[in-house]
Order: C-alpha cells, then structure tokens, then sequence
C-alpha cells in the first residue's frame, strides 16, 4: 500500500504512543519500591522469640557450642559460610563435637541484609533454613549489588524445593522482622559490633576466622577422646 | 500502514518485551509479572547466559537493529529500494533460528515456559512474516 507523507505522519504518531507507553511502564516498573521490605526497628512482641535462640544445627550433645553472629550482605560472612563452614561441618558438626547456632545481626549498612535473614526465616519454616542461608551466601555477588533483591531470593527458594505461594506470602507478611530486630539486639548487648562474631562460652571472637583456627578451638576446649 | 512500519512498531515492542527480561535479570526489577508461567525458573537458568553474555541482551540489542533498518527503510531516500527489507528479511531470520533454539532449550532441556520468551517468540516470527510480505510488494508501492 502506498506511504504519503500523510501516512508516514501517521505513523511516527503511533510510534511515539508505543514508545512513550513503553518507556513509561519500564520506568514506573524500575521506579516502583521493592516488592518486599523488611522495616527496621520494629517493636518486638514476645511472640517474636518465644523458644526461639537461632538456628542450629549439630547434635544436641555436642560437647561445644559456638554462636554465630553475621550478616547477609557481610563479605567476611560470605567468605566464612562458603569456604570455611563446609570444613567445619565435615570435621566438627558432623561428628558430634560441635554445635553451630546462627543469629541474624543485620548491619545498618547493608540494605538486603535484614530481607535475606527474613527470606532465610520463611525456608525455616518449610524445614529448609540451611539450603536457603547457603543460596543466599553463595549467591551474594550476584544479588548485593542490585536494586531488588526480592526475585533473586525467590528464585533461590524455588531452586531449593521451597512450596512458592507459601514462601511469597511469608515474605510478604514480614512476621519475622521483630525475631530479626531480636536477635541483633542481643547481640549487641552481649558486644557484637562486627560481623562475624563467633561466642564461645561466653566469649566474644571478632575478625576473620579459618577452619584450623576454629578446629584448634574447638580441640582445646574438648580434647578428643584417645584410644 | 505499509509493511514496513508494521516491522518497525513490532521491533520496538519487541525492544520493550527484552528490555523488561534484561532490567530483571541485571536486580533493576524485582519480580517478573509472569501469572503461571516460569519466568523466573527459565530466567534463573544457566541458559539465560550464553557465551557469557545474557540472552535479554541480545534480545535487546537485536530488536534495536531491527528497529534501526526497519525505520531506516522508511526514510525518502530509501523507501523505493529493496535492500533495507533483505536486510529485514535476513535479520529476522537469524532472530527466529535463534528463538527457535531458545524455545528447544525451554521445552525439552529446563522444561519451563516464560510466556514473555513465547511473546518475544511471536514478535520475532511477525517481522519476519511482515519482512517478507515488504519484500513481494512493489518498492514503489512499499514506498
């Protein structure tokens, strides 16, 4: 069919709305706060941690317990659960001469810390807490530098068999923000200013840990048995 | 509306659909609008990459070169020759080699459909089909 230039004016009319609708959902979609937030500073119910004191993993008659104070977004903490945890599991955890307890301890400055420690609380409660904390640290790289981690944490929670609609309106719901806001306030009553902080009996240890330092610990608080 | 402006409006949408996938895929959006599909599932894959480069982006940067000759074509001085829609023709060919490779991958290998991907898919197919119905008419009358 033959263009006139009263056609072709036509067309760039058309072509301008397309393109304005266009750009005007991607920005309003860029633009629009994230899916999910989890607010900082709630006020903390009793209910927030009623028989709740972290997430453990380790026979109950381990003969050590170590606390974990850290943070998502941490890269100490990163590089601690993804290089170091895995010789510590084998080594210690799974030998029955160490217990691990994590706490949550969300730095100001990180802004996915406090909704990765919620996305991890919602696999807690389908029984798969520590398959969603490894995603999370694994993946830090790719999600601490976006705008919205909210997809990435849920695409991890699909990956790892997580029932989604339940995860989606866990999330949603925030419930787990006060246990959060909990869980840093105890830690730092208790000291912790840095992430991560392992307790010990009492005693804080603050900095960069390897696994031989926390096997050394670990044998000088509860010799192995000789035969 | 001639067949070539049908090209050029399909490519800018086209623009738009792997726009939307690329702005997910690098955190600037944090859900796919997807309904029952699995957006997510196909977009978290390993085959979202391909030589290390993401498949929204070349899904970007190929409906822009669409986009480009397409608009191009319609310009005075070429809205009477044949070229710019071989071009069309041979650019949406390889775009429909290529979605019809990224389609095998989502129904046989991660087994997971994005309605998005079968939306690019469909674009993709129309500028072709459009291209092609621009090459068999006239130039004169294209123009």
């Amino acid at each position: 069919m033959a263009t006139s230039p009263g056609g072709l004016k036509r067309f760039y009319a058309v072509f301008v709305v397309v393109a304005l609708v266009g750009l005007g959902a991607l920005g309003y979609l860029i633009a629009k706060p994230a899916t999910v937030s989890i607010p900082v500073n709630v006020t903390i119910q009793p209910s927030d941690t009623a028989g709740f004191h972290g997430y453990v993993k380790g026979s109950p008659e381990a003969p050590v317990e170590i606390t974990e104070f850290a943070d998502y977004q941490c890269p100490f903490c990163q590089t601690f659960a993804t290089l170091q945890m895995p010789t510590i599991e084998s080594r210690l955890i799974q030998t029955g001469r160490l217990r691990w307890r994590y706490r949550d301890f969300p730095l100001q400055q990180h802004p996915f810390s406090r909704l990765a420690a919620h996305s991890a609380a919602c696999a807690d409660e389908q029984g798969k807490f520590w398959e969603q904390h490894q995603r999370i640290y694994e993946g830090q790289g790719e999600w601490s530098g976006v705008r919205d981690a909210t997809g990435t944490f849920r695409n991890y929670a699909k990956a790892i068999g997580l029932d989604v609609p339940r995860y989606d309106a866990c999330m949603s719901s925030g419930k787990y923000a006060g246990r959060i806001q909990a869980s840093q306030e105890e830690g730092a009553r208790l000291g912790v200013a840095s992430t991560p902080t392992l307790m010990v009996g009492g005693r804080l240890y603050q900095g960069r840990f390897d696994s031989d330092a926390i096997v050394h610990l670990v044998d000088s608080l509860a010799p192995r048995a000789t035969k | 509306m001639s067949f070539r402006m049908g090209a050029a409006l399909l490519s800018l949408v086209g623009l738009f659909v792997s726009a939307y996938l690329y702005l997910y895929k690098i955190g600037r959006i944090g859900t796919l609008a997807c309904g029952t599909g699995a957006c997510e599932t196909v977009q978290a894959s390993v085959w979202s990459r391909i030589g290390g480069i993401e498949v929204a982006l070349i899904g970007v940067l190929g409906y822009a070169t669409l986009l480009i000759v397409s608009l191009a074509s319609l310009q005075p001085a070429l809205s009477a020759r044949r070229w710019p829609v071989i071009i069309l023709v041979g650019l949406s060919a390889i775009g429909v080699c290529f979605t019809g490779y990224l389609t095998y991958l989502e129904l046989f290998v991660i087994r997971a459909i994005c309605r998005w991907c079968v939306g690019s898919a469909a674009i993709i197919v129309s500028i072709l089909a459009v291209a092609l119905l621009a090459l068999r008419s006239p130039a004169r009358r294209e123009a």
